[in-house]
């Protein structure tokens, strides 16, 4: 589904993404740790088409194609979605208004015929159960006064109507409290499919107790410094990242699977 | 954080796509002004004597009369002999008689503005009063509207058949003398649509003028006259578009409500006359006088405005409020891109008591665009607990355009309330990077944060006239389902 080789990223001349290594299959869900300002979200932005990072080495391939060659849109198109850690706010323009024009910018380009008014709405009235949203927040403008649990539920909604083959979440489980945090886990793993995989950024454990990830890894100074499965996120909730400071060449414990 | 501004400044920019010449045999008079042109215009039109005496007069008013030159925008010295104040397409016969004697051409080219106006006949609910330079060529639905006494005609018909309402109103609310442009105006009408709506009558259908400019160096002088009686409502759209020229031209409209009694009316406008290139050559100058009056208790009039197009856009829907609990609204949108510069508001006159107004302004500037909103809310002794709010926002795109605001606030009643709110953004480059990696092109993502910051104005849109209003903006409005 993904393989990033050699990856190297910086902004204003500042490089902050040193070379990353990762191999995320379809059906497989991917979990990424670490220290703030490491680079995770840098990592999701660089992925889904933020010009304002350069990329000055390497690779990204996506289902067979250069990732990187293509413009935000078209990513989005080929089913890459990024759930924002600081989702922003469009005012006037509702959220229903947004999901539409997104669903059928994708569809239109996958050769799908637009969804209609009554259809589109059945879908989202759908994909709303997944994520507990009532329906009054479809009406409102995009994150608008949105407290900061109902825009991370939203950009779930997003995501269960998008239906992406690949899907970045970059700490949607932060900010939420108990309940909302289960119908974000509850929302992923309704999704979890074969053809579909998941990198979860998270600083919480908490959440890969009700989405169990395939493979943790542990971004610290923009590389991966570490790999492994569950049991590592418990045993950097109880070491911290204190004793992983970047390797000085680049790590290469990729999963195998 | 601002999105790099020339990327957005190519997005917004669009070549202008109604720029193309009917070619029809024009019967016109020639340029310039003098008592004689008068004679000759009102002689063509056949008109009552009283008509060619307030023409005469505004014309000696207006000689003793100078351009204003308070508004914030420049441009060089109009030359007032070069204009021909009288052009119309020549028909068959003097003037069509229903849609099947309009020149095809005509036809075509509404059809090339989107205006197919053979199926509009079929869709219900909308009747067409369409001018192409300065006479009507085809009025629909007008027997419908009959049957309630509804009168929607040329301005020029009302003259001859209904001379009284004409009497009566005419000037009542912008009189002859009321400014340079409007004096200038009731000197040489041509023509424009007059609309009266009897006692009690809601009018089932929103009524709808396309004004179009097409011969070369015409100046357009529409007169509208619209009059709700006591009790009666009617909902108005004007549409306009000119083709590409060189020269600029003028156009220098004047358009008066007056609500009676519980009375409402509605009077939306989309303009997209032709902006000039990008260096600021050619392009429409809309100089436009637009009053209504609220003449009995409870009587309401909105303004609403979509201004995209001309040059230079000079113009304040303004509204008396002289019937107790009487009502006014504006809401506008004014998009400057290039060269183009608007100096657009509102006037809110509050006489009686309880008067309310509600100004929304969104002033987007993009280019080199320079975007004014100059509005005036007086608050007379008489009008107790008036109230006021007015909200003013602009956005900019790019950091080479301009947005200012002057609100001109003036209260004699101590009762009275008066808010304004004013706000100024640009498009930050985190919106658009969210909405493209939902899918959206960049230009699709400008357009959505643009029609989001224009939506409490567009909401004022008439239903039936959300398309028009979307294809003549090039952005698109918020779906139905929004
Ligand atoms: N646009 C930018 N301009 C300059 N520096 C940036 C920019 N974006 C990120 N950085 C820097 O890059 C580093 C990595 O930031 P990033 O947001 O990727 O961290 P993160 O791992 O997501 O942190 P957190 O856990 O706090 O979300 C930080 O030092 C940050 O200051
Ligand atoms: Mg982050």
């Amino acid at each position: 589904m993904l393989t990033i080789t050699d990856l190297h990223a910086s902004c204003d001349g500042k490089e902050i993404l040193r070379g990353i290594d990762l191999q995320i299959n379809a059906g497989e869900v991917h979990a990424i740790m670490g220290p703030n300002g490491s680079g995770k979200s840098t990592l999701a932005n660089v992925l889904a088409g933020r010009d304002r990072y350069q990329v000055t080495r390497g690779t990204v391939k996506y289902r067979d194609v250069d990732l990187l060659q293509m413009p935000p849109e078209g990513r989005a198109r080929a089913g890459v979605f990024l759930a924002f850690q600081y989702p922003v706010e469009i005012p006037g323009v509702s959220n229903i208004y947004l999901l539409k024009a997104a669903l059928n910018a994708v569809r239109k380009s996958r050769g799908e015929q637009e969804l209609d008014a009554m259809d589109f709405l059945a879908l989202v009235k759908d994909r709303m159960q997944l994520v507990e949203m009532k329906e009054e927040l479809l009406y409102r403008s995009v994150n608008e006064s949105f407290s900061g649990g109902e825009k991370k539920r939203r950009e779930i909604l997003q995501m269960a109507v998008l239906a992406p083959y690949l899907a970045i979440l970059d700490e949607t489980d932060s900010g939420l409290d108990i309940d909302a945090l289960q119908v974000v886990a509850a929302g992923v793993n309704a999704l979890r499919s074969p053809d579909r995989a998941f990198l979860l950024i998270t600083h919480y454990q908490r959440l890969l107790d009700y989405v169990v990830p395939d493979v943790v890894h542990v971004l610290v100074g923009g590389r991966i410094v570490k790999s492994g499965d569950r049991a590592l996120a418990l045993e950097l909730e109880r070491t911290g990242y204190a004793d992983l400071t970047p390797a000085p060449a680049p790590a290469t414990m990729q999963d195998g699977r | 954080m601002e999105a790099s501004s020339r990327d957005i400044e190519t997005l917004v920019r669009r070549e202008y796509k109604a720029g193309f010449v009917t070619d029809v045999e024009s019967d016109a008079v020639p340029a310039g002004l003098s008592e004689d042109v008068i004679r000759l215009i009102s002689e063509k039109k056949r008109e009552p004597d009283f008509m060619l005496e307030w023409r005469l007069r505004a014309y000696r008013q207006w000689l003793t009369m100078r351009a204003p030159q308070w508004a914030h925008v420049h441009f060089a010295p109009i030359d007032f002999q070069s204009i021909v104040y009288y052009s119309a397409p020549k028909s068959r016969d003097d003037g069509p008689k229903s849609l099947a004697d309009v020149d095809p051409k005509l036809l075509e080219t509404y059809d090339k503005l989107g205006i197919p106006l053979r199926e509009r006949e079929l869709l219900a609910g909308v009747a067409i009063d369409a001018v192409f330079d300065s006479v009507s060529v085809a009025t629909t639905f007008k027997d419908k509207l009959a049957a309630l006494g509804i009168v929607f005609c040329p301005f020029s018909e009302a003259v001859q058949k209904h001379p009284d309402l004409v009497r009566k109103y005419l000037g009542s609310v912008v009189p002859y003398a009321d400014n340079f442009y409007a004096t200038l105006n009731s000197a040489v009408f041509s023509d424009g649509s007059f609309v009266y709506v009897p006692k009690g009558v809601r009018c089932p259908m929103e009524l709808s003028t396309y004004f179009r400019i097409n011969a070369s160096k015409t100046g357009q002088f529409e007169r509208t006259l619209i009059i709700a009686d006591e009790g009666a409502y009617v909902s108005y759209l004007e549409g306009c578009t000119a083709p590409m020229r060189d020269e600029n031209q003028l156009h220098a409209a004047v358009v008066e409500l007056i609500a009676l009694k519980d009375a409402q009316i509605k009077y939306s406008t989309v303009q997209n006359w032709y902006p000039g290139d990008e260096q600021g050559r050619g392009g429409i100058y809309n100089f436009v006088t637009k009053r209504g009056a609220c003449r009995g208790e409870n009587a309401k009039i909105s303004w609403t405005q979509v201004e995209t197009g001309s040059a230079i856009t000079w113009k304040y829907p303004s509204v008396i409020l002289e019937g107790d609990n009487s009502v006014g609204e504006f809401y506008s949108v004014a998009v400057t891109n290039n060269m183009q510069q608007a100096d657009t508001g509102t006037k809110m006159l509050h006489i009686g008591r309880n008067t309310r107004s509600t100004i929304i302004s969104k002033g987007i500037s993009s280019g080199r665009g320079q975007n004014t909103y100059r509005g005036q809310v007086k608050v007379l002794k008489s009008a107790e607990k008036a109230r006021n709010y007015t909200q003013c926002d602009s956005l900019l795109i790019g950091d080479r355009c301009g947005a200012h605001t002057f609100p001109y606030v003036e209260v004699r009643n101590p009762t009275a309330s008066v808010e304004h709110e004013a706000t100024t953004s640009k498009i930050s480059e985190d919106q658009l990077f969210y909405l493209q990696s939902r899918g959206l092109t960049a230009e699709d993502a400008v357009s959505m944060v643009v029609n989001g910051f224009c939506k409490t104005v567009f909401k004022e849109l008439p239903m039936e006239f959300a398309v028009e209003a979307q294809k003549l903006l090039g952005l698109s409005l918020e779906g139905a389902v929004g």
